[in-house]
């Protein structure tokens, strides 16, 4: 209420009075009691506004808080584990390439060996003495690449499982991403409200429903989960599954 | 247990599929189709023709356990046999799956062994 605006009703209350217009005078009295009155609900409704944002601020703090306590060691922990599973993975492969190469080599060299011979046979270019050593070579051949083979076939095998890690470590990196998305939402709401901003965006419940891949240290130690499929199948026969 | 049978490989992860698949062929399971959810395996399922069912636990539109109760409930499926492969590994959700009629229960990671070990003592238990 400006001084103006003040100083023309009391200008106004002072003529009425002294025309002795009763009436008058209630109305302008009326007029300034309701300025103080609007005057009030509007301190009285930033005070209620600065109260709820505080309240916000301190629920928000309280999550902000939760989630650094809890959360976001958790998530360490996790891509901490996904780190270990992907390099497992690695290992496992590069293992198993290892092994393999030599094998595959040594098969090569001694097919090209024996390719080699066998087309002077066919060339009618060989020894009768020779054919038969060449004879006991390729029966000897013949076995180790059985052998070789299935060594082969093993480690191939070992390299298709070792891609398992994608799926799980996928799984535990999606968690995390939620993670950081709560965060987010959440620190954007905080720096809305310091600014004075009091439009709120709808905060998003990311509460997952499923507890997803084990990871160790962080999802067992509460003890109710089954480590290995030994502890699965234990507890599917305890129980007459 | 027919060789021949045909199998639903329901995942949402892609290498995961994958890499039963290639297991299911090295056991001689040459008949497999795929789904990467269990909203786009259900239609497949009621269907027909699907022998057996091997399905994840979390995906994102209809989860593992969704979708063995929709199969437990439809009386053309109720006796499909089902495997689940999964990553969830709390007591309470094996014993939900096992409640919900599930014929055996792999968690992640597993071996080729383990997985032919199961699927063996599933076909036996029908079979026998």
């Amino acid at each position: 209420m400006t001084n103006d605006f003040r100083l023309a009703l009391a200008k106004d209350l002072v003529i009425a009075l002294e025309q002795g217009n009763e009436l008058e005078a209630d109305k302008v009295l009326d007029k300034i009691a309701e300025q103080k009155e609007s005057q009030l609900f509007q301190e009285v409704g930033q005070l209620t506004r600065q109260l709820h944002d505080t309240m916000i601020g301190f629920s928000l703090d309280s999550k902000i808080t939760a989630m650094t306590e809890n959360d976001i060691p958790d998530a360490k922990e996790r891509l901490q584990y996904v780190i270990t599973m992907t390099e497992d993975a690695a290992n496992k492969t590069l293992n198993a390439v290892e092994d393999l190469l030599p094998v595959s080599q040594s098969l090569n060299e001694q097919a090209a060996e024996l390719s080699t011979k066998w087309e002077r046979f066919l060339d009618k270019e060989m020894p009768f003495d020779e054919f038969k050593s060449m004879s006991a070579e390729i029966t000897r051949h013949f076995q180790q690449s059985k052998g070789s083979l299935l060594q082969v076939q093993n480690g191939l095998n070992e390299i298709l499982m070792a891609q398992g890690f994608q799926d799980i470590t996928g799984q535990i990196i999606k968690r995390v991403i939620e993670l950081v998305h709560d965060l987010e939402t959440s620190m954007v709401e905080l720096i809305r409200l310091a600014g004075g901003d009091r439009q709120s965006s709808g905060k998003q419940d990311n509460e997952h429903e499923l507890p997803g891949p084990v990871v160790p240290g962080v999802d067992d130690k509460a003890g109710d989960v089954a480590s290995n499929q030994d502890d699965v199948d234990d507890l599917l026969s305890s129980l007459g599954f | 247990m027919d060789k021949n049978m045909k199998v639903l490989v329901v995942d949402d992860f892609s290498t995961m599929r994958r890499i039963v698949k290639n297991l299911l062929r090295d056991l001689g399971f040459t008949n497999t189709v795929e789904a990467d959810d269990g909203q786009t395996a259900l239609p497949i399922l009621e269907a027909g023709g699907i022998d057996f069912l091997v399905t994840d636990w979390n995906m994102p539109g209809m989860t593992g356990i969704d979708l063995l109760k929709a199969v437990r409930a439809n009386p053309d499926l109720v006796d499909l046999p089902v495997l689940m492969v999964t990553a969830e590994a709390k007591r309470e959700q094996i014993i939900m799956a096992a409640q919900a009629g599930v014929n055996g229960y792999v968690i992640k990671p597993f071996t080729a062994a383990t997985l032919k070990e199961k699927i063996d003592k599933i076909f036996e238990r029908i079979d026998g």
